[in-house]
């Protein structure tokens, strides 16, 4: 458990807040197109990094909105948090 | 075997003091080379190795543990055994492995502490009782004892629980798996070990995996913080970590790896004689040899490889346990603990080959493994050697995601444990 500082609300605890897993995973723009590898690529294949993760939360008890946040998955400490649209941080 | 632990090993090291046992297993320092390489020490590790020396006669094999024996998932879970899974598939797995827990201690010469003292999952919600008697059927149709309890029989059954109508989520009955139950859990990596060993299986503690070297799509070996070793055949049982091994190894795989946490009480006196699992208020309870109830907690909601969990997800599992068991309102807790587990989104594991020639993968057993240890170790030792699957783990390939034949065991295996 840790603290998060939403970019819209301040610090708040984390059990405010829901993962949505990993972040910048671009929705693919022709589906239509898409095989079957790719579909599985994108719906399912995860880097699950251990270290330094760029990921997707919620407020989802708070402003309900979503950001970014750059965490190391081994520790849990928060390096960056971004608005959705924002460039990622280089970390 | 060589040491057979018997009454009669037991009166003979009784006259020295005990103090002359010879070691379970070696500390062996790696070769060079092995025909193959299982990565991760755990029961389900072992078990592979052990099933690879003694029914595909594969006996110049390693196992490489980062830590030591047992001390990863194999003795952080909660030790429940069952079978009673809703698909055809997954029946199949988990009581292949049921059946080998049955005879695991004469097989092994180590006692495991299996006991079938049940597990019961309770059901608080017209839905519960839909899924759980629809499961129920599922089971005996693929040959797995399952039965329906009405509420007055779950109270018969087990005589703590709080059956009043007037609590947030009334017990309205449950279904009762007799041949499920609980083992030892670190004794099955222990019995696995000495097992392995006692074949010519080295077993390597200490020895983290830092690379995986291929050549074109065939595994030549791996880099350890003990050297290279050189291998055709790569096992990979990482648990939580098995990303990051086929990271390695240049490989993403379908998982996310959480923490899940479990907690033990002070040890009481026996109470409570059987497994009981709540999947909607999300909370179980078994009792340990030494008295201690043993509670399974939640994951956590996010990637994470601490190995503690969120204070917020024990609150809720106690919070729901004190509804349901009132008389445990002033037990206090001794120990807390987690353990990575590494989720898959249909809720089953993975036994299988991957794209590179060499390198199997037994994984995504998120919060459940524990059970299915011997049945994982048999059916990977088999994929392994045979490079292709047995007819039992063949459902649980890669290749399902991709295909979109899942096996979505969400239902069955939804209180984590």
């Amino acid at each position: 458990m840790f603290i998060i500082n939403c970019p819209y609300c301040g610090e708040r605890d984390q059990s405010e807040f829901s993962c949505g897993g990993e972040a910048h995973i671009v929705r693919p723009k022709q589906p239509t197109e898409l095989s079957d590898d790719e579909w599985a690529e994108y719906l399912f294949m995860r880097k699950n990094i251990k270290g330094v993760q760029f990921e997707r939360w919620n407020h989802a008890h708070g402003c309900r909105k979503w950001f970014n946040m750059v965490r190391d998955t081994s520790n849990d400490k928060i390096h960056a948090v971004y608005k959705m649209g924002e460039k990622p941080p280089l970390i | 075997m060589k040491n057979k632990y018997s009454i009669f090993s037991l009166i003979k090291n009784a006259f020295s003091q005990h103090e002359n046992w010879k070691q379970a297993w070696g500390n062996p320092e790696p070769k060079k080379e092995y025909e193959a390489v299982i990565v991760g020490g755990g029961g389900h590790g072992l078990a592979t190795a052990y099933y690879l020396a003694k029914k595909h006669n594969m006996k110049n094999i390693a196992v490489l543990e980062k830590g030591w024996i047992g001390g990863g998932n194999t003795g952080r879970n909660t030790t429940i055994i069952r079978s009673n899974y809703l698909w055809d598939a997954s029946a199949g797995l988990y009581d292949h492995a049921l059946k080998i827990w049955e005879n695991l201690s004469q097989e092994l010469n180590y006692n495991i502490m299996f006991s079938q003292r049940g597990v019961m999952n309770l059901a608080h919600n017209l839905q519960d009782i839909r899924d759980l008697k629809r499961r129920t059927h599922a089971n005996r149709l693929n040959g797995i004892d399952a039965v329906w309890l009405d509420t007055k029989q779950v109270k018969e059954f087990c005589p703590i629980i709080n059956t009043s109508p007037n609590i947030r989520y009334p017990v309205l009955g449950g279904t009762l798996q007799r041949r499920a139950g609980t083992a030892r859990h670190d004794a099955v990596a222990w019995g696995y070990a000495r097992g392995a060993d006692a074949m010519g299986v080295d077993i390597i503690q200490n020895c983290e995996v830092k690379g995986i070297k291929r050549n074109g799509d065939q595994v030549e070996g791996l880099e350890t913080t003990k050297g290279f070793i050189k291998t055709k055949k790569i096992g990979v049982v990482a648990a939580g970590h098995s990303s990051v091994i086929a990271n390695m190894a240049g490989l993403k795989l379908p998982l996310e790896s959480k923490p899940l946490q479990a907690l033990v009480s002070e040890p009481v006196k026996p109470i409570i004689d059987t497994v009981v699992m709540s999947n909607a208020v999300h909370a179980y309870v078994s009792q340990s040899d030494k008295g201690e109830l043993v509670i399974g907690a939640g994951t956590d909601a996010y990637i994470s490889y601490t190995q503690r969990g969120s204070h917020d997800v024990v609150e809720g599992t106690l919070k729901a346990i004190l509804e349901l068991y009132p008389i445990f309102s002033r037990m206090k807790m001794l120990r807390q603990w987690g353990g990575i587990v590494d989720i898959c989104p249909d809720a089953s594991p993975i036994i299988s080959k991957t794209s590179i020639k060499g390198l199997y993968f037994n994984c995504g057993w998120g919060t459940g493994g524990f059970k299915a240890t011997p049945g994982s170790g048999d059916l990977f030792a088999h994929t392994i050697a045979n490079d292709e699957p047995h007819k039992l783990n063949a459902a649980f390939n890669l290749n399902r995601f991709v295909s979109g034949d899942l096996v979505d065991e969400h239902g069955a295996a939804a209180v984590a444990h």
